[in-house]
């Protein structure tokens, strides 16, 4: 009887235990609240974007006013860089999951271009291609340790696919208009951030740690920097890229 | 075995071979030891010792050979993105894919060496020991009947437009289409759309369900995306994109076209057909000739744009006409093209002192005839003769749009013969086609240099062409054999008259016997008639 009891017990126990691992696992876990903070500044002579020709497409020419161009290198006035991926390179912990979002992320095929140009996405998290110009696109993605995909979307209409495996960056393309491209950096993690018209990024909610952080542009390539924070701090970490 | 058995076996035989078996989950005994070494006698030249198809000749070939290292396949039955099936990796070895360097495998390599290579070839990408990789096959529905029917047709066309094929493959089909310049593969190579007239060529197989599976899975790694999600999003039914697939494989003739070694140009009573609207041209058998890249003078040239070439010929009591029709993707010079052009050219290594530089170029075609009927089998040779037994020919350049006649004394000497010796050329370009109507007299003064037609003879004939487009200019050609013309004798009257003539004489004589055999019996009475029976004969 006594061993009965003692066999409950120890049953019992590692019921509690498993239970309180199992409750614990999907909740996002090395979450915390520290903050990396910059700007991605721009140096020299700013590079001209060529001119795109879409008299083959009136639909998406007629919404422009002036010559649309490629969005290779986007300047803002204050003189920082548009469309560079900031994420957390290396410094998570190696057994930290982080729980993948239900909701999707858009990129939109608006007037011929990809909107936005650089966008990030976690493993898993579904990515909605939207078609806003009811004419012909094919979206490909070129990734590497991704498979690739290439799936035609004539009209207006969205379709949405995942992405299996970590990868900075896939390269988004539509052969019917070989100048749309954009960037997707796929991530196990939310620790990124797109610059975006004034030329700062914002990775929020980092656990203590020191983190490789590196900053990805479509034309200068990569530059990365050590941050180390704690608890709720918040540091900046700016970046610079030159005209080449 | 009795002969009833042998006979129930052969009909199960048939019967299990035209079932699609389902894809074997695993193929049982794969030996990646010796599919390395069947791989590397017959594949690593291509395809790389390393799998990433960057073998010795791979720099000479558009389209590459395959990179196994992605694992991106092109002719597959599972989703875009997804691996292929074994069955279809095996599919692409068995048979080939028609219109690349890519020969088929089956009857060359025993079954089981075939699926070793394919076990070993899997070896070099990750992705095929990805346990997370779900390979699963597309469920394809059935053809539907009526494939050729007018409505099926007609859907089928209104749907190549409004799924917008047309933006690659071109308003008719043969992959001109406004976005065709600018075509890569993921790797960055230039790559034509398919030119939907010549289904032979089509990698994955010519048939309607063929085009249908390439319609749902996309051919990976190329522009060619998949058409599925419009069937989940209900933009079209699945009927709709058979209806499709159907159309596509209208444009090219039921059969690929067999080669035949003789053009027969028949007599015409009527006028020349000069111009190549001439409806005269609808009633002349047309005849193909494959064209393949020029390789043995350097710079040689692998990557060919002009598959082949339709010939047609008449000729009249005193004159000849040809018409050569070929698919062409651009009417060039066109700098709509001219990126393409520096894609093709750098992707090739050149075996030409000076690396071609891209510029723009004229499309140009010839024909070439020994300068004289030979007597025997003897013919100049075919690679525009040499500087002593020179060929005569006649070349015709879109830009300026002319026509010469000529000796050509070897690849990259040719002396055209006077202005007044120049064939008559009529030429239109539309909608990535070009039709040229040549015509010359029969009988001309300059007998030493220009070749004398004559009917009922075989005239050595060859073709080359040139897709200025495509980078191709002087050896950077297309090249067909040797050939025939032979120009049909008018049938003399004699023909006709002979066997009518043959016939009255029989009756005749057959008569008379039996007259004289009647006669012979006492029978007057027909006589009469039989008398008046035979002038007849002397009428006709």
């Amino acid at each position: 009887m006594r061993k009965l009891g003692s066999i409950a017990a120890v049953a019992g126990a590692v019921l509690v235990v498993a239970l309180a691992a199992w409750t614990r696992q999907p909740a996002a876990d090395p979450q915390g609240a520290a903050t990396v903070t910059g700007k991605v500044k721009f140096t020299g002579a700013k590079p001209v974007n060529p001119s795109i020709d879409m008299s083959e497409e009136p639909k998406c020419k007629a919404k422009y006013t002036t010559t649309p161009t490629k969005e290779i290198v986007v300047v803002n006035p204050n003189g920082t860089l548009a469309n560079v991926f900031v994420y957390v390179k290396a410094g998570l912990p190696a057994s930290a999951k982080y729980e993948t979002p239900k909701t999707g992320v858009l990129i939109d095929q608006d007037g011929c271009h990809y909107r936005p140009h650089v966008l990030g996405i976690m493993v898993g998290q579904p990515l909605e291609i939207k078609n806003s110009d009811g004419i012909l696109h094919n979206i490909k993605a070129k990734g590497v340790k991704n498979r690739p995909f290439n799936i035609s979307q004539p009209t207006t209409m969205t379709s949405t696919r995942t992405f299996s495996a970590p990868e900075v960056m896939v390269p988004l393309e539509c052969n019917v208009h070989g100048w749309m491209q954009a960037y997707l950096g796929v991530l196990p993690h939310p620790f990124y951030a797109v610059t975006g018209a004034d030329g700062s990024f914002t990775i929020k909610g980092l656990p203590p740690g020191t983190y490789t952080i590196e900053a990805w542009h479509e034309k200068y390539g990569t530059q990365t920097a050590t941050v180390t924070v704690a608890g709720t701090e918040s540091k900046t970490q700016d970046f610079t890229f030159a005209a080449k | 075995m009795t002969e009833r058995g042998l006979l129930l076996r052969v009909t199960l035989l048939v019967a299990t071979a035209s079932v699609p078996l389902p894809a074997p989950r695993s193929l049982v005994a794969q030996d990646t030891t010796a599919g390395k070494r069947v791989y590397v006698k017959w594949c690593a030249g291509c395809h790389g010792d390393a799998g990433a198809g960057d073998g010795p000749a791979a720099s000479h070939m558009l389209p590459r050979p395959r990179d196994f290292t992605g694992a991106i396949y092109k002719i597959r039955t599972t989703a875009s993105g997804q691996l292929p099936t074994d069955q279809d990796v095996l599919r692409s070895i068995d048979e080939g894919l028609p219109g690349t360097a890519m020969p088929a495998w089956k009857e060359r390599l025993s079954e089981r060496e075939r699926r070793d290579v394919l076990a070993y070839l899997k070896t070099f990408s990750a992705f095929f020991q990805d346990t997370s990789q779900h390979i699963v096959p597309l469920t394809f529905s059935k053809e539907p009947g009526g494939a050729t029917s007018v409505e099926a047709l007609r859907v089928g066309r209104q749907f190549y437009d409004s799924i917008g094929c047309w933006k690659c493959h071109g308003k008719a089909g043969r992959g001109d289409g406004p976005s065709a310049p600018t075509l890569k593969t993921d790797p960055g190579e230039p790559i034509f759309a398919a030119d939907l007239h010549q289904s032979w060529r089509f990698r994955g197989g010519a048939s309607a369900a063929d085009i249908y599976r390439r319609l749902r899975t996309g051919l990976d790694g190329t522009p060619m995306p998949s058409f599925s999600d419009l069937i989940d999003q209900k933009f079209l039914t699945d009927e709709q994109l058979w209806r499709v697939a159907q159309y596509v494989r209208s444009l090219s003739p039921e059969r690929a076209p067999e080669v035949r070694d003789v053009i027969h140009a028949p007599r015409l009573l009527g006028g020349l057909p000069r111009s190549p609207d001439d409806s005269a041209w609808a009633r002349v058998e047309r005849y193909w000739f494959p064209l393949v890249g020029q390789v043995i003078r350097k710079p040689r040239w692998f990557a060919p744009a002009v598959a082949g070439v339709w010939v047609q010929a008449v000729h009249t009591r005193d004159s000849l006409a040809l018409r050569l029709e070929w698919d062409d993707r651009s009417q060039s010079p066109d700098t709509a093209w001219l990126e393409f052009e520096r894609r093709v050219l750098d992707h090739l290594v050149s075996d030409d002192s000076v690396a071609a530089r891209a510029e723009l170029q004229p499309d140009e075609i010839a024909v070439e005839f020994p300068r004289s009927i030979p007597a025997g089998m003897e013919r100049p040779y075919f690679l525009m003769g040499t500087a002593t037994d020179p060929v005569y020919q006649w070349r015709w350049t879109s830009a300026p749009r002319q026509a010469a006649a000529g000796l050509a004394r070897g690849v990259g000497r040719f002396d055209a013969l006077g202005a007044g010796s120049a064939p008559g050329a009529e030429a239109r370009f539309a909608d990535g086609q070009w039709r040229l109507v040549f015509t010359r007299a029969l009988a001309t003064a300059d007998t030493a240099n220009e070749l004398q037609f004559e009917a009922g003879r075989a005239i050595p004939v060859a073709f080359f062409a040139w897709d200025g487009s495509n980078g191709e200019h002087d050896t950077r050609m297309a090249v067909s054999a040797w050939y025939f013309l032979a120009l049909d004798q008018p049938t003399p009257p004699r023909v006709y008259l002979s066997p009518v003539v043959a016939m009255a004489v029989t009756l005749g004589l057959g008569m008379l016997v039996a007259v004289r055999a009647q006669r012979r019996a006492g029978a007057g009475g027909p006589e009469g008639y039989i008398a008046r029976g035979l002038p007849r004969r002397h009428d006709a």
